[in-house]
């Protein structure tokens, strides 16, 4: 495991990143923040994918005259698909607040036994 | 609860971990995904699409469709929240206890 | 939303941001193919910039878009996007195959029109799916 830190390092700190949203969706009590949480998730996803697409020495996937060849640049079809991922994460997280405001306003509150707790009774 | 969901967490991190060794290394121009179809997007998108910038060219040309179900996704996100918290009035919901 | 937070330090500050903020949206739309940026990063700089209208000068700020606005520029756009791959269909190619839009001899020029049109539908429905987002938050007080 030790002979990959130098080419898999990143991806660890990514695993550590989904980790931390893992644990905040599953152990925290307010809702705001597990929403927090899966935000950032979804960004170690992203960030997962286009590290996915690196190079080595490849430039930004915007084609430079003089500069030719597949090698030169970073694969853009990570780039393209996270592109949709970022807009989907705003739209769920979008519809994800509006639940909260209403929540709130229903309830008063936004701590989970509260909440559970009053949907009971 | 709160032992399970570390329970969770801890077989979750062993396999992200143990997974994260048969990845392909960082930068390595030769990976599967470097390989598969992004060079025929990268020589051929100028001649094809007629945009230097490849993303632009992937996201609305080759993959077009693609965008139009994004575009729609948030078009439904905003009409979604929308109806969650009310059109125009909030009125019932105030009396509510 | 009733009492604008806007002092005027800050009145100022957004006063001299807002156009700019514009123009930059505009570049990111139309250079998207030349330069990082594209319909989606467009259509959150003009969402950013109505709303720090409204934020600053609250309900009597001098422009703007409405509750009812903001819902239609978000069917627009996604209209214009589903229309732009109808035309393709009636002028005899796939959905979305640009090439077959009668715009010129050159087949990428015209594939990058098409991109640009497609790219304004995105704007313009991003633009209004958070405004939409916005004023739903901010309850009914318009």
């Amino acid at each position: 495991m030790w002979a990959q830190l130098s080419t898999h390092l990143q991806y660890w700190f990514i695993a550590i990143l989904l980790l931390l949203g893992l644990y905040g969706i599953l152990n925290k009590q307010n809702l705001m923040k597990k929403l927090m949480a899966m935000n950032i998730m979804q960004v170690a996803v992203i960030i997962f994918f286009l590290t996915l697409g690196q190079k080595a020495g490849g430039t930004p996937p915007v084609l430079i005259k003089g500069v030719e060849g597949a090698e030169a640049y970073v694969n853009p079809l990570p780039h393209a698909l996270m592109l949709t991922a970022v807009v989907v994460s705003l739209s769920t997280t979008g519809v994800a607040l509006a639940l909260l405001v209403r929540i709130y306003r229903h309830y008063g509150d936004l701590e989970e036994p509260d909440v559970l707790r009053r949907l009971g009774k | 609860m709160r032992r399970l969901s570390w329970l969770v967490l801890v077989f979750a991190a062993f396999v992200f971990f143990f997974a994260a060794g048969d990845l392909p290394a960082v930068g390595d121009p030769d990976s599967p995904p470097n390989t598969h179809v992004s060079p025929r997007y990268i020589e051929a998108s100028y001649k094809e699409t007629g945009a230097l910038n490849t993303v632009t060219g992937v996201l609305a040309d080759y993959r077009g469709y693609d965008t139009l179900g994004e575009t729609v996704v948030i078009f439904t996100a905003g009409i979604a929240s929308l109806l969650i918290l009310g059109w125009m009035s909030t009125k019932e919901e105030e009396n509510h206890p | 939303m009733k009492p604008p937070f806007g002092s005027i330090i800050l009145d100022a500050a957004f006063r001299l941001m807002i156009p700019f903020i514009l123009l930059f949206a505009v570049y990111v739309l139309v250079h998207g193919h030349y330069s990082p940026g594209g319909g989606f990063q467009a259509g959150v700089l003009f969402a950013v910039s109505v709303i720090l209208v409204r934020l600053v000068h609250g309900r009597d700020a001098a422009w703007g878009v409405s509750r009812k606005g903001a819902v239609i520029l978000a069917c627009l756009g996604t209209f214009i996007f589903g229309g732009i791959g109808l035309l393709t269909v009636i002028f005899g190619g796939n959905v979305l195959d640009y090439g077959a839009l009668p715009l010129g001899p050159h087949e990428a020029e015209v594939r990058a029109m098409g991109t640009l049109g497609i790219e304004i539908g995105v704007t313009i429905a991003v633009m209004g799916v958070i405004l939409t987002i916005f004023y739903a938050m901010i309850g009914k007080e318009d």
